[in-house]
């Protein structure tokens, strides 16, 4: 059962999320007694995912591809998953991997199973464990097609370094016309930030920092972590912050190292999106409130205190470790 | 236009989740039902386009009657008609190959999905139906505009949003910002009368295989106590993420 892996670039370089997949595809490929051959688009330095245990890439490059379009990328992993002769096809949690994903499933009539939180469970049948019911539980999920798709969840295996030498193959696929009857007229983006999506840091504000003109301090202390900043619910609705910031249950899911929560009591539906997080902060007035059951660390105390003092002591920090 | 917009029942999102039988299943008892809550901002979309262009809106599930209560919300909503299909939606390709069948059978449009169903969270369901049917089809959609066959659709990207053009028959898988939540639409006390005299047609499923089983469920290790740091030493937190948790 030889694996194929899906990897995402950027402006000509791997995201993160595609040396995260290719590490766990290599080690998914070793479990099944086989091997992972990866598909990289417009990327300038396929062999790079040899650094990861990846022997074989199939290099595309192709300007009709760029920015992605779902329906031409769903054609073309089908395309290099015949070419590989891959039972098991593997994608991360990014929006562009979850778009084409069903798009894939049903072309290669395959089981998919998201938000899968490490290496099988078992190869033969396959059994994967995934999250379930908003990150409340975990199912272990049995694919019963002949062709599996595997949805890994970020950050639930890592980078892992393990090299070998990269054999690069150029590979195209013959793109119809019509899988574009879709297509980007305008992508806004932001540049230089780091996204809740890619970032190992997220830094969350809530309701009790009062107001938008009090975000200065969690910009701040997001830029000296490297993190990107988000928030609750009523926060964005609230107009303080923009809609893209809201994570939780009903908006974007964070599943970084680290996650600072500050003024957020810590609802059931915020938990939800955010539960996947490795080690969780929380700074919140009130010891009562739930956010502390749900947390790693956490201090007590006013957030318009403890926050400008958190920013110095981690530029200390920063200072004797540079 | 024909609207179709596809409703899963879901647990509400204050609840409680236990699993029974071994494991094995989803434990309902004392659970409330709701229009999961990515298909009710796609609903008011529907309505949207109701009030403005005269569409005609029929939601559709894949439920067993239980779920009838969800669906009869949907119709005080607003929507004209319903089609429950009566079997137990194991999975997400199960689920699309009847949906399918649905949109094949009614002829649609503009088919309206959420980005996921929030007990699941398999998020495959509209793209599976797309392909089935070859039809255009946008994910995490959070804008939708169209004018005759021409449609204009804005997604959620990672780090932003991308305007996509596109024709119909659309399909789309819609979630918060895709109306405001303000305009979220409610059942009336004469929806509610109304939705008793709308139809809601019972199918038979097509024959389909699932694609994947779930086979044990677990709920998370329960969480160790919060290490709790005094307010007044912030530098022993910024120690405990680099020295104990390693994350800085
Ligand atoms: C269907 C549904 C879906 C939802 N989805 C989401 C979702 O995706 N994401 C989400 O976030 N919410 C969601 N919610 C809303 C959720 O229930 C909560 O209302 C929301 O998360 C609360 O946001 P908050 O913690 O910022 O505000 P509050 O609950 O108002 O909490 C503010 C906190 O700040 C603290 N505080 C006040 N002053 C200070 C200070 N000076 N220093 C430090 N702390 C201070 C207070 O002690 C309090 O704990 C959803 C709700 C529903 C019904």
């Amino acid at each position: 059962m030889s694996v194929l892996v899906y990897t995402e670039s950027e402006n000509g370089k791997f995201r993160k999320n595609a040396l995260e997949v290719a590490s766990y595809g290599s080690e998914v490929a070793r479990l099944l007694g086989s091997s992972a051959t990866a598909l990289s688009i417009n990327n300038e330095n396929p062999s790079q995912l040899g650094d990861y245990g990846i022997a074989s890439v199939l290099e595309v490059t192709d300007e009709a591809l760029d920015p992605f379009n779902a329906n031409a990328y769903a054609q073309l992993v089908a395309d290099a998953a015949a070419q590989a002769g891959a039972k098991v096809v593997i994608l991360s949690s990014s929006a562009d991997a979850k778009f084409m994903a069903g798009l894939l499933a049903g072309k290669l009539k395959a089981g998919y199973v998201p938000n899968v939180v490490g290496l099988p469970e078992s190869t033969s049948p396959l059994v994967v464990r995934r999250t379930a019911f908003s990150n409340k539980g975990f199912a272990n999920t049995k694919i019963l097609t002949d062709i599996k798709i595997i949805g890994l969840s970020k950050n639930a295996f890592g980078v892992v370094e393990n090299k070998v030498e990269a054999k690069v193959e150029a590979f195209s696929a013959s793109l119809d016309s019509s899988l574009f009857s879709t297509a980007s007229v305008e992508v806004d983006k932001v540049v230089g930030k780091a996204t809740i999506a890619d970032a190992d840091i997220v830094v969350s504000g809530g309701r009790g920092l009062k107001g938008p003109e009090n975000w200065g301090m969690i910009e701040e202390l997001a830029d000296v972590l490297g993190a990107a900043t988000a928030c609750s619910k009523p926060v964005s609705d609230l107009g303080w912050r923009p809609h893209s910031e809201h994570v939780g249950q009903t908006g974007k899911p964070v599943a970084s190292n680290l996650y600072i929560a500050i003024g957020i009591s810590g609802a059931i539906q915020h938990l939800a999106g955010v539960n996947a997080a490795k080690t969780k902060v929380v700074i919140n007035i009130d010891p009562e409130a739930p956010f502390f059951k749900a947390a790693d660390y956490g201090i007590v105390g006013d957030a318009f205190e403890v926050v400008p003092e958190l920013i110095e002591k981690l530029k200390e920090f920063k200072a004797q470790n540079a | 236009m024909k609207i179709l917009v596809c409703i899963s029942n879901v647990p509400d999102t204050t609840s409680k989740i236990n699993f029974t039988d071994d494991n094995s299943r989803f434990d309902t008892s004392g659970v409330q039902f709701v229009i999961n809550p990515n298909d009710e901002f796609g609903l008011t979309r529907a309505m949207w386009f109701k009030e403005k262009g005269g569409a005609t809106v029929h939601v559709a599930t894949v439920g067993e009657a239980t779920t009838e209560p969800t669906i009869r919300k949907a119709l005080a909503i607003g929507a004209d008609e319903a089609i429950r299909v009566d079997a137990e939606p194991t999975d997400g390709f199960f689920v699309a190959t009847q949906l399918a069948e649905v949109v094949k059978q009614g002829g649609y449009d503009l088919v309206i999905c959420g980005r996921e169903s929030i007990d699941y969270n398999g998020g495959m369901v509209p793209g599976i139906m797309a392909s089935l049917l070859g039809m255009n089809f946008v994910n995490t959609c959070i804008g939708l505009e169209a004018d005759g066959d021409q449609a204009t659709a804005v997604r959620e990207i990672d780090g932003g949003k991308e305007t996509l053009r596109t024709t119909l028959p659309l399909i789309i898988a819609g979630q918060k910002r895709l109306v405001e939540e303000s305009d979220l639409k409610i059942p009336n006390m004469r929806g509610i009368m109304m939705a008793r005299q709308k139809k809601l047609n019972v199918v038979p499923p097509v024959e389909a295989s699932p694609a994947s089983e779930d086979l044990r469920f677990e709920k998370p290790a329960p969480k160790g106590a919060v290490t709790l740091v005094d307010a007044t030493q912030v530098g022993e937190l910024v120690r405990l993420l680099h020295s104990e948790a390693k994350v800085i």
